[in-house]
């Protein structure tokens, strides 16, 4: 015995126009939590699709070795067999299915194909019972927040007798709180001799947990450290990744702030399908020229349902409210007048929200506004190319091509893209959900970079954001909401976590 | 080496229809000894399936936005139904009757637009309504009965062939337009390279350019010189060529065509971007009304009666016709040109099996597995 559970030697892996893993190796020891960490692109989700059979047998180069022996997985099937389970970047949960239905799609308890209902249930209760989850398991996954899912996909792994537990940026669209949570139960796990391997573009969480860790960079192993014997600092591993020092996490800020230049005043609105229910309770807010204003909020406090109904009525029903552009009302009520008046919303889902993903990058990127490559009212294709190549050097997107799919571009890559159309559609409000998720820190100091030379340009910036210190380092000024009430307003100076922390659980206390 | 062997495997999978069509036309055309590409027939299949491509140009559009229509059959029918109350029983005049149709087609369109896209009721639901509706008012209007014959005028539609200015053995203004279009064609590719070169973008290397135009004018002048020995081109051909070039322009030119292809891609991104996807797919089914009516006055035309059995299953075959044209029953892909390859390839089929004598038993299901196997192709080949 080699003390290894998995070896991954020399696996080569190419896409058209895109060699995303070149002689990777990777080892990881029985019994141990193993991070994975790299820029966006650097291959990462490659790699596990390729250990796990998404990529099957035979389309990549390299051997794989689990428990010593050689494994040629040619669909998922074989290697969760093995015990060898992995958790997607993006969750794949049938919303309209139940806790229970899910955990059990594809191994459901059943004799001659009929259901066991009975078994089926009880069994959710006690794999629910051991992620630490206390919920009805009939309840359908569309009713439970994305932490609660992430635990579902847990239990739905802990179901398949998991040996090697494969989790891509599992914290990604956590809050602090429910990430905390998560890392808790793998360490418990781990207790119970699980080896797990986690992906993550937040370092702290990573320095905390794991024991080794492979930084990979453009598809090939730059270092692998193990937390006892090496010094691993968080500086070190962002020197590995991306292949240079960065000094600081947040760029120098120096916009010039202004006069109010976006206000919303008296702001209402009801969930949209159960009308009684009100979601956002008079909320006030307004963003000064060249201002970077934050949201900060707990899963569910109303932020993300404030900004898209403010954009276009994208949200909610019985809206209520008035919004000013330089004092004088606009018009917000469909999502091209929104445009139209200078307002932009950048979804926290990407894939749903925020691309074709099909279409090319070229098409994304242009989208938001096709007005700025038409010529004569007619699309100019190759002002369309143009554009587009200016957008993916702007926004440093890695993609072979922009004639790419974006389905196929790295999740970081694909955020870069969201991003890039609405830079686009040179907005004077620009609305920012969750920015950086799944971003590699290079690419989010390129972003803050981005925000703040906006705000130098003049433009008046909002970002919503569940990571408190990105927060505390790019706004000028923060509010707190909770329950749909905005429960304070700080300036960036006077806050810190604790104070955010305070009012974003406390509720109606108003802030001078 | 790998260079060109990525170029054959791309270029099959882009024109991978177009293969199967010529294919197709070749096998028939031994099978029938000859008699598939023959001037005489080739102006049948054009005639013949004239309002299959109407309608495949519109279902494609349809499918495009991520819905579906399969009301087309019974709403071509109703329309050559009232075309025949208006110009034979009212008698009026012929090109007031086709306006009214045409503008009947659309508000039928827009009736069906309006439940699936201010209501939100299926299309699948709204059309299927749809479909038993109008077979129905078709029977009303008509009391059951075919009404015929129609003026001579509206034949034409249908019919007729362009006038000759000369007497010679080919018909010479058909030739001349032949050349006319390579010409234009030519024009506007020197200038979509001259554009390319403006923007510093790399360009096709020229011999591949040049080869690549030859081949195209080529293939236009074919097709004129074959049609010129027997009467020319049908008038029917104009029409078409017309909505191809126009929709074709739509779809890739204007703001319109890319916000109905970001409907059918991803409906709520579309949204959020700006594009009303509600009123998107409201035009689409404005539009294919307008076409279903056209086509329904082509086919009246054509029989010279408004019948009740007319336009059954026309549906089946519109969509037949985008499916194998490369739409996807999920949305966002599919091309005017493809629309017209897969018309032509259930065209070609359909023609030279009856040229072969094949009952028309045998026809549907070859036709059926024709279907299927085209499409299978193109999922395995783009799977790969
Ligand atoms: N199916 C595919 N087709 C083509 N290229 C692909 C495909 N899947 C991944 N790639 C490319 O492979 C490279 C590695 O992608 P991968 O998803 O492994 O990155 P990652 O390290 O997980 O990044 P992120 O942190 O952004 O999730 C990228 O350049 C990506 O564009
Ligand atoms: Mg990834």
């Amino acid at each position: 015995m080699s003390g290894f559970i998995l070896e991954m030697k020399h696996i080569t892996k190419t896409f058209p126009g895109v060699k995303a893993l070149d002689d990777v190796n990777l080892q990881v020891e029985q019994g141990s939590i193993h991070a994975l960490i790299g820029e966006n692109g650097a291959g990462k989700s490659t790699l596990m699709k390729v250990l796990s059979g998404v990529h099957p047998f035979g389309t990549y180069d390299g051997e794989i070795f689990y428990r010593d022996e050689l494994c040629e997985f040619k669909s998922i099937n074989e290697s969760e067999e093995k015990g060898i389970v992995i958790i997607h970047q993006e969750l794949a949960l049938i919303p309209e299915l139940s806790i229970a239905e899910n955990i059990f799609l594809g191994n459901e308890r059943a004799e001659r194909g009929i259901i066991n209902w009975n078994e089926t249930i009880l069994k959710t209760t006690e794999l629910l019972k051991k992620v630490g989850l206390n919920i009805n398991p009939q309840e359908k996954i569309k009713n439970i927040g994305v932490g609660q899912q992430q635990l579902v996909e847990i239990a739905k792994a802990l179901s398949k007798d998991v040996e090697l537990l494969i989790l891509d940026e599992p914290t990604a669209s956590l809050n602090e709180e429910d990430s905390a949570n998560l890392l808790r139960l793998l360490k418990e796990f781990q207790g119970q001799g699980m080896t797990s391997i986690l992906i993550s573009h937040k370092l702290k969480e990573l320095l905390s947990i794991s024991d080794h860790i492979t930084i990979l960079r453009d598809g090939q192993t730059v270092s692998s450290m193990s937390m006892e014997k090496d010094e691993v600092t968080e500086a070190k591993i962002i020197k590995g990744m991306v292949g240079r020092d960065l000094a600081n996490l947040y760029p120098e800020r120096n916009a010039e702030i202004g006069d109010i230049y976006f206000e919303v005043k008296d702001w209402n609105a009801f969930h949209p399908l159960d009308t009684g229910r009100q979601i956002l309770k008079d909320i006030h807010m307004n963003v000064r020229k060249g201002e970077v204003v934050g949201m900060a909020g707990l899963m569910g406090a109303g932020r993300t349902e404030f900004a898209m109904s403010v954009f276009g009525r994208s949200y909610g029903k019985k809206i209520t409210g008035t919004v000013y552009k330089e004092g004088k009302e606009i018009n917000v009520k469909t999502v091209d007048k929104a445009i139209d008046n200078g307002l932009a919303y950048v979804s926290e889902n990407r894939k749903e929200y925020g691309l074709i993903l099909m279409d090319s990058v070229r098409k994304n990127l242009t989208l938001a506004n096709l007005n700025s490559i038409t010529s004569k009212n007619l699309l100019d294709l190759h002002k369309e190319v143009k554009v587009a190549e200016d957008l993916r050097q702007k926004m440093n997107i890695k993609t072979p091509t922009i004639e790419q799919s974006t389905g196929n571009l790295s999740g970081g890559n694909q955020q870069k893209v969201v991003l890039g159309k609405w830079l686009n559609a040179e907005p004077e409000v620009l609305i920012l959900d969750e920015p950086t998720r799944g971003i590699d820190v290079g690419a989010k100091f390129e972003i803050y970079k981005i925000i703040n030379s906006l705000a130098e340009s003049g433009k008046s910036i909002i970002v919503i954001s569940s990571e408190l210190p990105e927060l505390l380092g790019i706004c000028d000024r923060i509010y707190t909401i909770n329950e749909g009430r905005i429960t304070g307003e700080i300036s960036a100076e006077e806050a810190d976590q604790e104070k955010l922390m305070t009012y974003m659980t406390e509720s109606g206390r108003e802030e001078a | 080496m790998n260079t060109l062997k990525e170029a054959i495997t791309n270029n099959v999978r882009r024109f991978g229809m177009i293969i199967a069509l010529v294919g197709i036309a070749l096998l028939f055309q031994i099978l029938t000894g000859g008699a598939l590409l023959t001037p005489l027939n080739i102006t049948n299949i054009i005639m013949q399936n004239s309002y299959i491509i109407i309608l495949a140009i519109g279902m494609m559009i349809v499918i495009i936005t991520g819905e579906i229509d399969l009301s087309v059959g019974s709403v071509a029918a109703f329309v050559g139904a009232v075309a025949g109350v208006l110009l034979v029983t009212l008698d009026l005049p012929v090109y007031i009757g086709i306006i009214l149709c045409l503008l009947l087609g659309a508000a039928i369109g827009a009736w069906q637009g309006f439940w699936v896209a201010y209501m939100n009721i299926p299309a699948f639901v709204v059309t299927l309504a749809g479909m038993l509706l109008f077979r129905g008012l078709t029977l009303v209007v008509l009391g059951g009965r075919t009404i015929a014959p129609f003026p001579g005028e509206f034949r034409t539609m249908s019919s007729a062939f362009l006038p000759d200015i000369s007497a010679g053995e080919l018909k010479l203004l058909t030739l001349l337009i032949g050349g006319a279009a390579s010409l234009i064609y030519v024009i506007y590719e020197l200038q979509q390279r001259r554009a390319a070169n403006y923007y510093n973008f790399n360009t096709t290397p020229f011999a591949l350019f040049v080869s690549k135009i030859l081949i195209i004018i080529l293939v236009i002048n074919a097709f004129t010189f074959v049609l010129s020995q027997y009467q020319g081109l049908p008038v029917v051909s104009l029409i078409l060529i017309a909505l191809v070039l126009g929709y074709t322009f739509v779809m890739n030119k204007t703001v319109l065509g890319r916000h109905i292809y970001a409907v059918g891609g991803n409906a709520n991104a579309a949204k959020l971007s700006g594009v009303r996807t509600k009123k998107m797919k409201f035009l689409a089914f404005v539009n294919m009304g307008f076409l279903a009516a056209l086509a329904g006055l082509v086919f009246a035309s054509r029989l010279n009666a408004a019948t009740p059995q007319a336009g059954q299953l026309f549906e089946l075959d519109a969509i037949a016709a985008a499916v194998i044209g490369g739409a996807s029953f999920t949305g966002g892909v599919g091309t005017i040109f493809g629309a017209i390859i897969g018309a032509l390839v259930m065209g070609v089929l359909n023609n030279g099996m009856s040229l072969m004598g094949i009952g028309t038993d045998w026809q549907q299901a070859i036709k059926g597995l024709v279907l299927l196997g085209a499409v299978a192709f193109d999922v395995l080949s783009k799977n790969k």
